[in-house]
């Protein structure tokens, strides 16, 4: 397998420090010039840019949220004027705003860059054909993968999500190499071509760079035989790039990250202490290498480990773990993010108590998600008629709020474990963890 | 002219119907009739019970959700055509049916059909007018012993 970068992917630890070192000073200085957010909040932190002198400095300088974005929606947070904005994305908000991300061609760049590492990783080469089923659009997927494929020199297609025969179609006249898109749609189009009745030796495809959602080891495995590809991971989001920010290489233990744009940290979620390699803790971003939204110190909520230790590829750069939770509650069900503070706020409106259970699970490459409560004793009807109008009035209203089908299950009242601490609310089957 | 009928949720967990019907065996209740609407998320157990009242508090006691309804119970002749003619008048008065439940008596000749229906008003006086006679409490539980 090539590696697109070699002189930063297999630069010795010395140089990328020296490097992130040069570079977080750049950035710090640009947010604390141009981006009056960022002014106040160091001021108030007592820390001047003169105070960041090497990259060890990181650890004085605070954290960034996801309501900051909101509450500067939608360019309060941008460091450069609108004439040297190249592009801008935003994340599919449900509720409230969306969050608004901003780049400069150098940032455009910086994040092409990314995603070609990740592509090379996975073994494409300018001679490939890089089929991108990821949407297009203000999401970051599609075009993230977009620009990769041509900033390394391959040959992109630019098929976007949808209309699954005819990426078949693509997949065999074309003779794509590479398949991007979500691991849900790459399941999808690999039972598509079963039931077409395809044999997928017969496809040229060879590899796949697969993320925007969770997904498990199985299911990686279930792809590589519905496809008869080798399934990568890729990480990203869209407040720090998109993807790209980091990715798996030939040995898949780990994804490398583009440490020479996005600074990683893991930090402790409750006491915000830096933790070491190998402790899981909320995955941090510095954004040392951007120019139009210089994040410093963004709080991703992904629960994540890193390792510094070198990778068998020949790779030195910082590797994270697949992020295994969230720091907060938050769940990405067909896309849109749903928090269970949502649905418990439907259900008190509705005057229902707020005892319920959100099932989050993966059918038939769906993501489905159902909502057991607890009925009131007045709800209970002799007739399933009746019962079945209750759980059809519950389901409209959270449809309407959350923008997501959830299928509701009533419940005895009382059926539902009380617990003496933080409730379990959430079980989620997709990801086999529970948080 | 209406009969009692308790009505309790089942939800789809091992044991529950098991644990319902021992709490009102404890209670003495002895069931009369019974049927079960099933979905893929849920029961409704339907009771007729000799003491309704009863049944009701010691269920509600132990936690379960509890309803009571009225309900029409006819008693019909066992022969073909029996059950047609009451189902003729109450298509006739333009009565929906929601459910029903049937079954024959040990003693009598007669099978007894319990209907639960959008309009008891209406339906009582459509089968008393065609003759049809409707069990109050007391005479269904007469003819049952």
């Amino acid at each position: 397998m090539g590696i697109f970068k070699p002189e930063i992917e297999c630069a010795s630890r010395n140089y990328l420090r020296a490097l992130q070192s040069a570079r977080l000073i750049k950035m710090v200085r640009n947010a604390y010039d141009h981006v009056p957010f960022y002014k106040r909040l160091l001021d108030e932190k007592g820390v001047s840019p003169e105070d960041i002198r090497s990259i060890d400095d990181i650890t004085k300088l605070p954290f960034t949220v996801k309501q900051d974005l909101r509450d500067n929606y939608p360019f309060g947070l941008f460091a450069v004027e609108k004439d040297k904005l190249a592009r801008i994305h935003a994340s599919s908000g449900t509720t409230g705003k969306q969050t608004v991300v901003g780049y400069t061609q150098h940032d455009i760049d910086a994040w092409s860059d990314g995603a070609a590492r990740a592509l090379v990783a996975a073994g494409a080469t300018k001679n490939d054909k890089v089929h991108v089923s990821y949407g297009y659009g203000l999401f970051t997927g599609g075009l993230g993968l977009h620009y990769g494929a041509e900033y390394m020199g391959a040959t992109t297609i630019p098929v976007s999500s949808g209309n699954t025969k005819r990426q078949v179609q693509i997949l065999q006249d074309f003779e794509s190499d590479i398949l991007c898109c979500t691991p849900s749609y790459a399941m999808f189009i690999g039972e598509t071509i079963r039931d077409m009745g395809i044999d997928p030796k017969s496809l040229k495809l060879r590899a796949g760079i697969f993320g925007a959602e969770p997904w498990t080891d199985n299911m990686r495995k279930e792809i590589e035989k519905l496809l008869d590809i080798k399934a990568y991971d890729i990480y990203g989001l869209s407040e720090i790039a998109g993807p790209g920010v980091a990715y798996n290489c030939e040995c898949q233990d780990g994804l490398h990250v583009c440490e020479d744009y996005f600074y990683p940290e893991v930090v402790d979620p409750d006491t915000l202490e830096v933790l070491p390699d190998g402790e899981f803790g909320e995955l941090v971003f510095t954004c040392i290498g951007k120019e139009a939204l210089p994040l410093i110190r963004y709080r991703t909520r992904d629960i994540a480990s890193i390792t510094h230790e070198k990778c068998a590829c020949g790779r030195t750069t910082v590797r994270m773990s697949k992020p295994k939770g969230r720091s907060d509650d938050m769940l990405i069900i067909r896309g849109v993010n749903v928090f269970p503070s949502q649905v418990e706020h439907v259900l008190l409106e509705l005057g229902l108590t707020a005892n319920y259970l959100i099932i989050v699970d993966r059918k038939n490459n769906l993501d489905t998600m159902e909502v057991q409560v607890e009925m009131l004793p007045e709800m209970f009807s002799d007739t399933v008629k009746g019962l079945e109008n209750t759980e059809k009035r519950i389901e409209g209203a959270l449809q309407s709020t959350l923008n997501v089908h959830a299928k509701v299950r009533l419940l005895e009242p009382g059926s539902l474990a009380r617990s003496e601490g933080k409730a379990k609310r959430v079980i989620d089957n997709r990801t086999e963890v529970t948080y | 002219m209406l009969i009692k009928q308790i009505s309790v949720f089942v939800e789809n967990k091992e044991g529950r119907l098991a644990e319902i019907t021992e709490t009102i065996a404890k209670a003495g209740v002895d069931i009369r009739a019974l049927s079960i609407a099933d979905t893929t998320d849920f029961g409704i157990l339907r009771l007729i019970v000799d003491k309704p009242h009863e049944t009701e508090k010691v269920l509600r006691d132990s936690g379960f959700t509890v309803s009571v309804t009225s309900v029409i119970a006819v008693g019909i002749d066992d022969v073909p055509g029996g059950f047609a003619k009451p189902m003729r008048v109450l298509a006739n008065a333009h009565i929906d049916v929601e459910y029903m439940y049937a079954f024959i008596s040990r003693d009598t000749k007669k099978a007894y059909v319990i209907l639960r229906v959008n309009d008891n008003a209406t339906a009582a006086k459509a089968l008393e007018e065609a003759g049809i006679a409707l069990l109050d409490e007391n005479g269904f539980h007469d003819m049952m012993k």
